[in-house]
């Protein structure tokens, strides 16, 4: 017998309300199946479950706050007679368990719109409701407003959409606040030629519809997930007074909200991705992020952050670490500048790139070859596709 | 389809893209990416759902023109084949 607890969806988070059960008692749960709805500072996130098992017993009721830790659930193993009385079991964390598999359609497709017409876009967009959740019954299977004002009906529709904010911003407020407090961060920065990586980017997309097209982002976070099977250092967590290494690489993504906010949820095994795979990864989670539904393993898996400020940002940042983890990389934006090739001052696409990282764990030289490594997975980019 | 109708389609998309923005009183010529806070993954977004909702290619190249309303018009018009400025006031004498 096992129990489903209230998983803690980043350092920031103390408690959460259970706002839906997708799992009942009598039903069958496999590792990674999605059971429950907890509405957080970041959203509604969809809690996934890390367990094979029935579903026992529910223990809180829908609508109910919980710190984080709260029993939620038993679940009896397979083949285990789900009326036994509970074990004092502990569920791991979310963030040792391996990965639950992902939705293999997720990864095929990139989320487009799909076909609605322009009264049930706009209907939707004015409520934030996600269109590819709503069942069209226009011609074709299009999505007209009818199908829209019946998913508005519906509470859930409305309630997985809302990000609040207000509660946001003091969950990064007490993530920094803690990161400043506790972790000895040191900073370096490395401008470097990208015009190779730039070139990587035109020449791949030259031949590519616009859906399949990547943007330098992709490749940053690749080259920085590659660079961490050969530093282990700067991947994983700093929990109880010691550093845990992760195998896995999950880079968390720095995405801002339009507004103010920002969540880093992550990219599982994004070593292991093509550059067209991670860009359908990055434009998935950039979408929930900015509407909600974002998973649990997402919000608390990340082992490294990746922070790309963008075409229209600024020359370099200096990032704090996001707790437990023990490093993040910073992007500035891509910009000509004067560069010597050869001699002779050239214009060229220059990026800086930046790492802060917790000097408890890794040290200043290990750090710089760390960015140099980086440096040359991007100049080398073709080899990150 | 007339500029106006070209230019009410960015819109809309726009619309699907960032929700919670305001394109009420954003000028043809502003960058929408100043204008809105739009970022490159938005502006991906949006040459994906134009090129989609027209069944045109839009080269990378190209994307460029779709960072105000008034060059996205323009440009889908030329790519369409629909008479440059036929709506625009500023040009007497095209109805």
């Amino acid at each position: 017998m096992g129990t489903f607890t209230m998983p803690s969806l980043g350092a920031d988070m103390e408690a959460g309300t259970l706002v839906e059960w997708l799992k009942h008692a009598g039903d069958v749960v496999h590792r990674g199946d999605i059971v429950a709805v907890v509405e957080t500072h970041k959203g509604a996130i969809e809690v996934e479950i890390f367990e094979d098992g029935t579903i026992a017993e529910l223990l809180v009721p829908e609508g109910e706050k919980v710190p984080v830790g709260t029993p939620l659930a038993r679940i009896a193993g397979t083949g285990e007679a789900p009326p036994e009385p509970a074990e004092p079991a502990v569920t791991p964390p979310a963030k040792a368990a391996p990965t639950p598999a992902v939705e293999p359609k997720e990864m095929a497709a990139p989320p487009v719109a799909g076909r609605a017409s322009p009264a049930a876009r706009r209907l939707a967009a004015e409520h934030g409701v996600d269109l590819s959740g709503i069942a069209g019954s226009g011609p074709d299977r299009a999505i007209v407003r009818a199908d829209v004002e019946k998913a508005l009906a519906q509470p859930q529709a409305r309630r997985r959409t809302g990000l609040d904010l207000e509660q946001m911003r003091l969950a990064i407020a007490a993530a920094m606040a803690r990161a400043k407090r506790e972790i000895p961060h040191y900073y370096l920065t490395h401008s470097f030629d990208a015009s190779a990586s730039v070139k990587t980017v035109e020449d791949y997309n030259a031949a590519r519809a616009p859906e399949n097209r990547i943007l330098l982002g992709a490749l940053l976070v690749k080259a920085v997930a590659l660079a961490m099977r050969e530093f282990p250092e700067f991947n994983g967590f700093y929990e109880a007074g010691r550093f845990s290494p992760s195998k896995a690489i999950h880079v968390g993504v720095a995405i801002a909200i339009r507004g103010g906010g920002l969540a880093a949820p992550a990219i599982h095994d994004t070593d292991q991705l093509t550059a067209g795979e991670l860009m359908a990864k990055l434009r998935d989670l950039i979408a929930r992020v900015r509407r909600g539904g974002l998973r649990s393993s997402e919000l608390a898996d990340a082992t490294v952050t990746v922070s790309s400020l963008g075409e229209r940002g600024v020359e370099s940042l200096l990032p704090i670490i996001y707790p437990p983890q023990v490093a993040i990389v910073g992007f500035g934006a891509v910009g000509q500048r004067p560069w010597v090739v050869d001699g002779q001052v050239v214009a060229r696409s220059v990026l800086t790139a930046t790492l802060a990282a917790d000097h408890r764990v890794s040290d200043g030289h290990n750090g710089a070859l760390l960015l140099r490594r980086i440096e040359d997975l991007l100049q080398g980019a073709e080899t990150l596709l | 389809m007339t500029r106006d109708e070209l230019s009410a389609a960015i819109v809309e998309e726009i619309g699907n893209i960032a929700p919670e923005a305001d394109l009420t009183s954003v000028p043809d010529d502003a960058d929408l990416r100043e204008a809105l806070d739009l970022d490159s993954m938005d502006i991906f977004n949006l040459v994906v759902a134009l090129s989609q909702r027209f069944g045109i290619d839009i080269p990378d190249a190209d994307a460029a023109h779709l960072v105000t309303l008034g060059g996205g018009a323009d440009y889908l018009a030329q790519r369409l084949g629909t008479p440059p400025g036929a709506s625009r006031r500023e040009r007497p004498g095209a109805a």
